[in-house]
């Protein structure tokens, strides 16, 4: 990797200089392409002929009510769920099967999940490092400064010597969030990122993945937060029954939906 | 009854019997660790020879039983097919019952093993896949050493039997403490007494496994990854 080092800190630098300055395709291909993708559990039929596309730098917000297939299709992206028919192309090429290759594909896509996931046994300093030095073969002492900079970055670096256990959820996920950073992915995936958290760090956690955005990250986020939807979204997805029903720019969206449908989930979500 | 001297009288002869034991004991305890480690790794590998391969391995050796295992060593691999380790009889014996023991009980450590796996969250492996780990590198990095950790007590009950076990590998003609014990009762010189004898070997034992049970519970303790 030739990453510019740019833009690492949140307090300056716009989309220009950002991070994700290595993922942009000169030529404005996008960066991940999910093109007729049909997804089975059983006899479920959870992705129905997905559609989606997402330029270098958008935030695509997946909402929609539960079991409608988001997290399915978070994950299929990095292939954390393989899929029955269809294709998905990440910066142009098609997600290989298992092995070493795939491997080398999802180092380039980071994915925080719901849950932390932080490696139980390891610090948190380490858990950073990890990906870094097996995966990109980057010296300790490199994937050390780095980790510590982006641990600075989410407000945790004083808690970088701790195991996951005795971090808060907020503090825990902002470590995820780290962890996929250092890895300096083309686009991130974010599964539910809030949903098992304390209502008091759920901002915390909202306010490092806006700034992320702002940054210019390429960024799929699967999310019941509206107000994030709104700040830093380009594009909602509208996700039910494994279908997109509707995909729209967030104001429009939230304001003037078009499917009754989303209206309907929209009425049931807004009015409280 | 309670007279003790002839057990002590024996007491040299016992004590080269018990350190037979423990040298087997060890080696094997060590082999052993490692034929279940890799037969776990089999186990729960993505590629379905390997996976059979861990699951005939487990399903025949563990259900055979060890006896019939060194006998197939010493007699049968040693004796007969002539796969010697050394041309020194008790070095050769020595490692047959260290490899019979450490295959048999290798199936062992392999279940304890599979077993602390199946303790590890599956979100870890899926936090490991997201940052680009391979399967081997996930599996040595992430998940086995959460594994070991909780399995550290089980696995000490695993050992302990493995330690008693040693016993069997007197039918595969290797000197250790229950052959020795044998000999001695054996001896036309022997009067009686066995009943002291036996206690005594007892104790012995009672002294290699208690510590190796309450070492594994400490270090169960200390190691406990905290979620």
């Amino acid at each position: 990797m030739t990453d510019s080092e740019g833009g690492l800190d949140l307090t300056k630098g716009g989309p220009e200089d950002s991070i994700q300055e290595s993922a942009s395709s000169p030529d404005g291909r996008p960066l991940v392409v999910v093109e007729n993708v049909n997804k089975h559990f059983g006899d479920l039929h959870v992705l129905k002929d997905i559609n989606l596309t997402v330029n270098p730098g958008e935030v695509v917000v997946v909402i929609g009510p539960s079991g409608g297939g988001k997290s399915t299709l978070c994950r299929s992206i990095n292939r954390l769920e393989p899929i029955d028919s269809g294709r998905i192309l990440v910066d142009g090429k098609e997600l290989p099967k298992e092995g070493k290759e795939l491997a080398r594909l999802r180092a380039d896509v980071g994915m925080v999940f719901q849950s932390f996931n932080l490696f139980a046994h390891k610090t948190i300093l380490e858990n950073v490092t990890l990906g870094p030095v097996k995966v990109r073969k980057q010296g300790k002492e490199e994937s050390r400064k780095y980790a510590m900079e982006l641990l600075d970055r989410v407000g945790i670096a004083n808690q970088a010597g701790k195991y996951p256990a005795q971090l808060s959820g907020g503090q825990q996920q902002r470590a995820a969030i780290a962890r996929s950073l250092a890895m300096r992915p083309k686009v991130m995936l974010f599964d539910e990122p809030t949903s098992a958290l304390d209502p008091e760090m759920v901002n915390e956690v909202l306010d490092v993945m806006t700034s992320l955005a702002r940054e210019g990250m390429t960024m799929i986020v699967v999310t019941h937060e509206m107000g994030f939807a709104r700040r830093a979204a380009q594009k909602v997805v509208f996700m039910a029954d494994g279908q997109i029903v509707e995909e729209n720019a967030p104001d429009a969206f939230f304001t003037n939906a078009r499917t009754d449908r989303a209206k309907d989930f929209l009425s049931k979500i807004l009015t409280h | 009854m309670f007279d003790f001297s002839p057990f002590f009288d024996s007491f040299d002869e016992i004590l080269q019997g018990f350190w037979a034991t423990i040298r087997l004991a060890a080696a094997a305890a060590v082999l052993s660790l490692v034929i279940g480690t890799v037969l776990a790794s089999f186990r729960v590998a993505p590629v379905p020879v390997l996976r059979a391969f861990g699951t005939g391995y487990v399903s025949i050796v563990r259900n055979t039983p060890l006896t019939l295992v060194l006998l197939m060593c010493s007699l049968g691999l040693n004796d007969i097919l002539a796969l010697k380790f050394s041309s020194n009889s008790s070095v050769t014996y020595y490692w047959w019952a260290v490899l019979g023991l450490s295959a048999y009980t290798g199936a062992f450590v392999c279940e304890t093993l599979r077993s602390g796996i199946n303790t590890v969250p599956l979100g870890q492996a899926e936090a490991a896949r997201s940052i680009g780990l391979t399967f081997t590198q996930s599996l040595r990095t992430i998940i086995l050493p959460q594994a070991f950790r909780a399995i550290i007590a089980p696995l000490g009950s695993v050992f302990i039997a493995m330690i008693k076990n040693t016993t069997v590998a007197a039918a595969a003609s290797y000197a250790e403490v229950a052959l020795v014990t044998k000999t001695i009762v054996d001896k036309p010189t022997f009067a009686n007494g066995v009943i002291p004898l036996f206690l005594g070997v007892s104790v012995g034992f009672l002294i290699l496994t208690l510590p190796t049970g309450y070492f594994f519970g400490w270090l169960a303790k200390r190691m406990a990854v905290a979620r």
